[in-house]
């Protein structure tokens, strides 16, 4: 029988099975020591199957389909593996494989402190596993499950380190939101469920919805993996949460399972709900955008790394849904050309993205176990304690800025080229809307290339701000070739887009019908996304280019005698103290100050200055908006329901079978 | 792709490594010459690039290899940068490796690595220049990619030879979005370039400083390429304007007449640029940090008023 | 409809309505008093020019006097008596700022887009870009109600005030080749009489209540009671 499988699904299935077995070994950590090791081979062997899998269906002519008999008697189990589960499922196996090499470094923090590592063994092992059965689901019941499991392994897992209470408040905030948030994909699966004939998603592809339960299905929809993904306003549990997890987890989460909420996303608008409305795109289109400006700036106020991190990840999601945003646009509007281009643009990002933020988090990682810190304001100079983290850390940081060669550039000028395509639409409206999204993607370009300049900057650069990072020592070598590997990945990626590209191109053929063969019809070595005369890219005589022109510079002017370079003070206005003291130099808080003064409308700043002996005394706390506009009234709306209902225990126990008869009475005159 | 538009290509990076200089002499030679003074010969940027490049090199105790690699790297991109930009002729092959947004892509690589060697060695100057420098990046993107797509959706490309061959095309026309777009594009232009009124270029107060604090540090063959790149910035971002906009004179054939004909015209209209900047940077006072926003949003306006004058009035088509 | 199957003159008609809109997102964001009055005064110069060039192309010759009179008027009497005003109430260094300029902006860029939006669907209008200007009008008329809305300062809700009628006419222009002139004559005497009728007004208010902010009208309700 397992001959007869195609070789993508028997990839996926070992991917699936060797992530399970990881988490049944770490059931056994504690009592051998070994086990650890083989629990982390295991993981990474499940992500080697799952990058196998996902090239081998992004090759494949068409979609391998299995049923398996677990599940409910009359509904088994679907798996579908077509090209965009399996583009999927190479981003989570890529990053999975790196974590799984970064962690046993990481963990031996945890060996010998209070929380136990089989719990994180065994939770990690099911998270991945949930997260693959989640994009092979081919009907809503095993999605549902799978989607529940991951949400559930990554509350224990947020929840690690419970001594906290802020970790404890996160993951529950974060638990509150997974099922809000599953309610309503639910919720979305019934109406498309009760107007066609089951649970399995072929026969929600083949049902017709009329325009408005179309919308109301689409709505549920997208505030579902909407707050999965973390889009502004419902945001709130991603920069609590993701801090709180362990920093390979929060590489996971952040890497991964937010892209497992886009392929949600995906999978629901354009493959079941099928015909697709204008209003849909324009409606994405906002919310992306807003979510990308919000998440940038409040990125720049964080002090905490991995918030800030965090916060940033919400920009990126927020880039992914403009650009599907677009495609949405496009589509339905009969442009099926610049449609197919947001649709790659979006998936492109996804993948960058969960490539350098990845690399991002298990940086901030090495950080944190090198130096137990996770406070901006604390580090400085580590790029002399740490060369390799840091040199793969700015790697990251290129990427995530969106400069050329890296990845980050070429994923940004794809929906820039999406977006100029708004001269296609008719309505005037749509063509001055469209641009000033672009230019608001402009914006959020250029906040988060700032944010990363102040991250790099105070965290490796200048000198040490405390005696723990000024003795920083180097992490060891697994930690660093993970990070290496993730870095190497995206330098190629940005260098070799039309072959990405020609991977990638299965996935808009078997979902919409057209692939993007104009991208890539001019050869490898130039990207033309539309036609040549429109717009063309060449990544690698760029890079060529770039590198001829520093050899050059570097060997033509370093000539004579003045080769060598001579090691003085630095420039302290004259003072002969020698070098400047560490606190003199500027501050992430100060960094950002101009940024506060500018944008300060958006947020809540609460900054004082006050007169205390011996000196002054500096506030500052900058709350989100969206606290106070909508989870709060929510909150108190609930309350106020709750009191409400409260009043029917009134714990005499006539009343509750009164209850129970009325009850009885309604439901026997609904049978008759 | 033919070698002769290859070498092309190689002459037109070289007439911008000479050129630039010479623009940034002219430029100040105006300004000397309205404030009564006779100035400095224009050869004078070539003589300080000859000391810069015969003298030692320091760097600092605290700085790292970032601060090393940061000049060449700064050097390299707007190098990279000014080489899409069409001098001389149209249709080379450069214009097809990279487009306006990738332009804008090497310009922000230059300046990520000119902060970050701001903040390396570890004093307040350079922190401060690489914070004052990211705002006001950050608030020119959108007036600048704005600018751009107002081009880019009339010429339907954003390759900035077709751009200018479509403005070519069309003959001499009055469109409303392209004169919005220039004047957008000129704002910022000079906040980019870090000219007056947002940066001064001759300062060395922090209260007044930009682009210099991030350079405070940097001596010999850093600082020469340093200099030399933030000169070739101005003379990328004055070509971009003369002859993406005004393109008549540009060559479109590669014939040596047309050549000659293509840099006597690119050379006539930044001389009356530079002159204009000269006054201008006379005329006006530099402001304090915090109305540079209220600069660059009007940037912005003039460059949204292009787009929507282009939506509006010319039909989007 | 393509720009370049107009005449060189006619280009320039649609070049400087758009200046007019600039002007008038300029007066939006001006705090200054005087230089609002100045802005004003070029919008009413562009304005002129406008007519003009339109007279040129279109054959209509009492056009020419129309420009020539919104010149006079818009461009020189109104901007001088209001200049006088303000130094009679010595009001020069006074400044009307914006509380929130981006989000005002921002306004004022959407109603740009909407008064685009209501007429697009007017079909007959589509010769020579009539339409196109017409939704320009219409934005510079939003754009001075926007003004009225935002701005405290008397003397500055007045040049809001004129600047709607600046659209007005630039609409009236472009549709229909300008007005029948006994009603162009009729409506700038009134604008003439209002501009004066404003001024002794606002004598009247700024020794009342020592104050042109028109947030604090209210208190010529209340002067009797506490004897100010």
């Amino acid at each position: 029988m397992i001959y007869n499988l195609p070789p993508a699904l028997l990839f996926a299935y070992a991917a699936v099975l060797a992530a399970l077995g990881s988490a049944l070994i770490a059931l056994g950590t504690a009592r051998v020591p070994g086990f650890k090791t083989l629990m982390f081979i295991l993981l990474g062997l499940s992500g080697a199957a799952a990058v196998v899998a996902g090239l081998a269906a992004l090759s494949a002519p068409a979609a391998a389909v299995a049923e398996l008999p677990l599940g409910l008697p009359w509904l088994p189990w679907h798996l579908r593996l077509d090209a965009l589960a399996g583009f999927f499922m190479l981003i989570i196996g890529l990053v999975v494989m790196a974590v799984s090499v970064y962690g046993p470094g990481y963990v031996r923090d945890f060996e010998h402190g209070q929380d136990s590592l089989l719990v994180l063994g065994v939770f990690t092992g099911l998270f991945v596993a949930a997260m693959l059965l989640v994009v092979l689901a081919d009907d809503a019941f095993l999605f549902m499950i799978s989607w529940e499991l991951m949400s559930l392994s990554s509350y224990f897992l947020v929840a690690f380190q419970h001594e906290q209470a802020a970790n404890r408040r996160a993951a529950f905030i974060y638990l509150l939101m997974a099922q809000i948030g599953a309610l309503s994909i639910l919720l979305g699966y019934a109406v498309l469920a009760g107007f066609g004939g089951g649970f399995a998603f072929d026969a929600m592809r083949a049902t017709h919805l009329s325009p408005l339960w179309a919308s109301i299905a689409f709505g549920l929809g997208f505030v579902g993996f909407g707050m999965k993904a973390g889009l502004v306003p419902m945001h709130a549990w991603l920069p609590e949460a993701h801090p709180a997890a362990p920093s390979h987890v929060s590489a996971l989460m952040s890497g991964i399972m937010l892209k497992v909420a886009v392929y949600g996303f995906i999978r629901f608008t354009f493959d079941l709900l099928g015909s697709l409305q204008w209003q849909w795109g324009v409606a994405v289109l906002v919310v992306g955008s807003i979510s990308a400006l919000m998440g940038v700036l409040a990125a720049l106020m964080q002090r905490d790394l991995k918030r800030l991190l965090a916060y940033s990840s919400v920009e990126n999601i927020g880039i992914i849904f403009i650009s599907l945003g677009l495609g949405l646009i496009f589509f339905a509007t009969g442009h099926p050309l610049a449609g197919v281009l947001g649709l790659v643009a979006a998936l492109y990002h996804s993948l960058n993205h969960a490539l350098f933020k990845s690399l991002l988090f298990l940086g901030a990682g090495s950080i944190l176990h090198a130096t137990h810190e996770r406070d901006l304001e604390r580090m400085g100079g580590l790029l002399r304690r740490m060369p390799w983290t840091g040199l793969f850390f700015l790697s990251g940081c290129i990427s995530i800025s969106a400069l050329p060669p890296f990845n980050g550039f070429v994923s940004e000028w794809l929906t820039f080229q999406t977006a100029l395509q708004a001269w296609l639409l008719k309505g005037g409206v749509m063509r001055s809307l469209i641009p000033i999204a672009a230019a608001v993607l402009a914006l959020t370009g250029a906040l988060s290339a700032a944010c990363f300049v102040r991250a790099y900057g105070i965290a490796f650069l200048g000198q040490a701000r405390s005696r723990r990072v000024r003795r920083a020592r180097p992490v060891s070598r697994g930690m660093r070739s993970a990070q290496g590997f993730l870095a190497l990945l995206c330098l190629l990626c940005g260098i070799f887009p039309t072959t990405v590209l020609q991977w990638l191109n299965a996935v808009p053929q078997q979902l919409l019908g057209r692939g993007l063969n104009e991208a890539t019809a001019h050869g490898w070595l130039w990207l033309t996304p539309i036609a040549p005369q429109t717009a063309s890219y060449s990544a690698p005589i760029v890079l060529l280019a770039l590198l001829l022109v520093w050899w050059f510079s570097a060997s033509l002017l370093r000539r004579g005698k003045v080769r060598e370079v001579r090691r003085c003070d630095p420039w302290g206005c004259g003072f002969s103290d020698g070098l400047p003291s560490p606190r003199m130099q500027y501050t992430a808080t100060a960094f950002a100050q101009p940024f506060r003064r500018v944008f300060g409308l958006l947020f809540h700043v609460d900054e004082r200055v006050e007169r205390e002996e011996p000196g002054l005394r500096h506030q500052l706390q900058i709350t989100d908006r969206a606290w106070g506009l909508f989870y709060e009234p929510v909150g108190r709306w609930v309350q106020a329901a709750s009191r409400r209902v409260i009043r029917l225990q009134s714990g005499n126990i006539r009343v509750y079978l009164g209850w129970s008869l009325g009850t009885l009475l309604v439901l026997l005159w609904l049978i008759s | 792709m033919n070698t002769a538009a290859w070498w092309l290509v190689l002459l037109q990076a070289l007439l911008f490594l000479l050129g630039a200089p010479l623009l940034v002499a002219w430029v100040r030679r105006v300004k000397a010459r309205l404030q009564n003074r006779r100035g400095a010969s224009l050869w004078q940027p070539y003589r300080d690039f000859y000391k810069l490049f015969a003298k030692e090199t320091l760097v600092a105790h605290t700085a790292s290899s970032v601060f090393r690699a940061a000049p060449y790297i700064v050097f390299g991109s707007t190098l990279l940068a000014c080489m899409v930009v069409p001098l001389l002729a149209l249709g080379l092959p450069s214009a097809a490796v990279a487009d306006v947004i990738v332009l804008v892509g090497f310009l922000a690589l230059g300046r990520f690595f000119l902060t970050l060697a701001g903040m390396d060695i570890g004093t307040a100057f350079g922190g401060m220049g690489a914070s004052r420098e990211m705002l006001v990046s950050a608030l020119a993107e959108p007036a600048m990619l704005m600018a751009v797509f107002t081009l880019a959706m009339t010429a339907h490309s954003t390759n900035l030879a077709s751009i200018a061959e479509h403005q070519l095309s069309t003959g001499l026309i009055l469109r409303p979005s392209y004169l919005f777009a220039l004047m957008g594009l000129v704002l910022v232009a000079i906040a980019e370039t870090g000219r007056i009124p947002v940066d001064n270029p001759t300062t060395h107060l922090e209260l007044t400083m930009i682009h210099e604090a991030m350079l405070l540090e940097y001596s010999g063959r850093h600082l020469a390429l340093m200099e030399w790149a933030a000169q070739l910035k101005l003379m990328l971002y004055g070509v971009l304007i003369v002859n993406v906009f005004l393109p008549w004179g540009i060559a479109t054939e590669f014939t040596p007449l047309a050549l000659a004909v293509g840099l006597l015209a690119v050379v006539g209209k930044l001389i009356f640029l530079g002159l204009l900047l000269g006054v201008a940077e006379t005329g006006l006072a530099k402001m304090r940090l915090f109305r540079a926003p209220q600069f660059l949003n009007l940037a912005l306006l003039l460059a949204l008023l292009g787009l929507l004058s282009h939506v509006i009035l010319e039909g989007g088509a | 409809m393509n720009l370049t199957h107009l005449t060189l003159l006619e280009q320039a008609v649609f070049v400087l309505a758009a200046l007019v809109l600039f002007l008038s997102f300029s007066l939006l964001a001006q705090a200054r008093l005087l230089a609002g009055i100045h802005i004003f005064a070029w919008q009413g110069g562009v304005l002129a020019l406008a007519t003009g060039l339109i007279a040129a192309t279109s054959d209509e010759p009492h056009l020419f006097i129309s420009a020539a009179l919104t010149f006079g008027l818009k461009a020189l009497t109104i901007p001088w008596m209001l200049h006088r005003l303000v130094r009679r109430l010595e009001l020069e260094r006074h400044a009307d700022p914006l509380q929130h300029p981006a989000l005002v902006m921002m306004a004022g860029a959407a109603l740009v887009i909407f008064s685009y939006w209501v007429v697009a669907p007017i079909e007959q209008l589509e010769l020579a870009g009539i339409r196109n200007i017409l939704s320009i009008s219409l934005a510079v008329v939003l754009l001075g109600l926007l003004i009225m809305v935002t701005r405290r300062q008397a003397v500055t809700q007045v040049i809001g005030f004129m600047s709607m009628e600046n659209g007005l006419f630039l609409a009236a222009v472009a549709a229909t080749q300008g007005m029948p002139l006994v009603v162009e004559l009729g409506i700038a005497f009134d604008v003439l009489v209002a501009a004066v009728l404003f001024g002794v007004f606002f004598l009247h208010i700024s020794e009342s209540i020592d104050s042109l902010n028109v947030d604090r009208l209210n208190r010529l309700s209340t002067r009797e009671d506490d004897g100010a």
